[in-house]
């Protein structure tokens, strides 16, 4: 079997990325949807035991002292091929979550960003490529605020997202995630993942400190090295 | 619109809920009620969410017989809802979040400034302009969602789950949420409110146990439940400024 779909899931850290993982692959489970899954972290991760437990093919990589999302999109190829050896149809991809500069999404696959509700009316625009490059917003913790604040959020978000579907998504009782499964299933296949393309650049590199540097100063930095300006102090 | 339908699902055990349909038409008032746990918040929640076989009730929410073609724009639309929550999360101004509010909402019509006098009518800690939403106090909090679906809202559907909490007055409350042209649904343990409906659905074990009118005997018993309120809430009033009874 081939792998047709690859969903990659990005968003902040504690925004619930997994929960609703779980139950997706659960409602996929009795679909007879073949899936397989993938957590990317850096140090360490637990997730595994959760996805483990859910029958499905698991694995996790910890991508240690490369950033997460160059250590995504360097092994991409690899996943996708696993996952079809595996006998999965379709690859769930959930990203480590950390800084908001990047985007591992590629052309091809469908990208979901997942926003907590409960992270404030500002933080959409600081999530970046992650969230306008989204072709699913995923709105999670809607338990935890009115239908008033998730209004404003799902309005925000669509100020800097235009064409993206927003869905919002229970984590604990799994509200939302039958329409997310709907969405999926409706996005086209792929024929394949070869010559695929990222959405967005990854950031310049590199610099002292991503080879190991640790000496403070600018007489050890060398490579790609960006000053912040004091001009503009507030 | 005119009327929704609540199609039915399974309860807690998996069996199949004792009715077929429930039809809710513009106009009615329904009273949620039953024990902790017995799945009244669980059936607004699904009609406010306008599910279709996708919570784990398994229940579908129609609206004039058909399934909305695009479920979060007929939501926003149509219904408004007051959840349990006691608190907002949002880092923002109260003045901002009702003029956020009313922009997404495309009300044209109301103010802040209305939305506020509401609120400060429901609750005796005023609330203004500046303050934090997220640093308001659980009556204020409550007090703001209220008055936000009255004035900001104005949907056909009302679905309200526990209005007796905090201290909120109760009656201008109501009366600020209730509307003759409006389908409202109020989860409720005050039998007070459960007679104000004209009917009732009577929950257990997460199912839809049974729809009830109230009977021509009830209504004599909401008068005494009504003088009963105000009785209490002069006690109440009298215990707070510290005067004895």
């Amino acid at each position: 079997m081939a792998v047709n779909k690859v969903v990659m899931l990005s968003g902040g850290a504690a925004v619930g990325k997994t929960a609703v993982f779980r139950h997706i692959i659960a409602a996929m489970k009795t679909r007879g949807i073949k899936a397989a899954v993938c957590k990317i972290d850096c140090l360490m991760t637990t997730d595994g035991e959760v996805y483990g437990g859910l029958g499905v093919p698991a694995v996790v990589g910890l991508s240690g002292d490369i950033c997460p999302d160059h250590y995504l999109v360097s092994n991409l190829e690899e996943l996708i091929n696993w996952a079809g050896a595996a006998g999965a149809e379709l690859l769930l991809i959930e990203t480590a979550g950390l800084c908001h500069r990047c985007s591992p999404a590629t052309a091809r696959c469908i990208s979901v960003c997942a926003v907590d509700c409960t992270s404030g009316v500002a933080a959409p625009r600081k999530l970046g490529p992650m969230l306008t490059c989204a072709d699913i917003v995923l709105l999670t913790k809607i338990d935890m605020v009115s239908q008033a604040e998730r209004e404003i959020l799902a309005y925000n978000i669509r100020e800097i997202n235009r064409t993206g579907e927003i869905i919002p998504i229970d984590g604990v009782s799994g509200y939302g995630a039958e329409l997310f499964l709907e969405r999926i299933g409706a996005r086209e296949r792929t024929d394949g993942f070869i010559d695929d393309t990222l959405r967005h650049t990854m950031p310049g590199g590199v610099c002292s400190y991503c080879v190991g540097e640790r000496r403070i100063g600018s007489k050890y930095q060398q490579g790609i090295v960006e000053k912040i300006s004091f001009e503009d102090t507030i | 619109m005119n009327k929704i339908t609540v199609i039915a699902g399974t309860d807690k055990n998996g069996e199949r809920e004792g009715f077929g349909q429930i039809d809710m038409r513009l106009g009615e008032m329904y009273a949620v009620c039953g024990a902790t746990g017995s799945g009244k918040s669980r059936l607004i929640k699904d009609i406010e969410m306008l599910v279709n076989r996708d919570s784990v009730t398994g229940r579908r929410v129609l609206i004039d017989d058909s399934l909305p073609v695009d479920r979060q724009a007929a939501q926003s639309g149509l219904i408004a809802h007051l959840g349990q929550n006691m608190r907002f999360m949002l880092d923002i101004e109260v003045g901002a979040f009702i003029e956020a509010h009313l922009h997404c909402r495309g009300n044209a019509t109301a103010a802040v400034g209305d939305v506020l006098k509401l609120a400060n009518a429901i609750t005796q800690e005023t609330v203004i302009e500046s303050d934090n939403l997220n640093a308001l106090s659980g009556g204020q909090s409550r007090a703001l969602m209220i008055a936000d679906i009255a004035v900001v809202c104005n949907s056909p559907i009302v679905l309200i789950d526990e209005i007796e909490n905090a201290g909120i007055d109760k009656t201008v409350a109501l009366k600020g949420l209730l509307d003759r042209n409006k389908l409202v649904l109020i989860v409720t343990h005050d039998p007070h409110i459960i007679l104000m409906a004209e009917k009732r659905i009577i929950m257990r074990r997460g199912a839809v146990r049974a729809v009830k009118d109230r009977s021509v005997s009830e209504l004599a018993v909401l008068d005494e439940l009504a003088a009963l309120y105000l009785k209490t809430s002069e006690i109440q009033k009298k215990l707070r400024a510290g005067e004895s009874l």
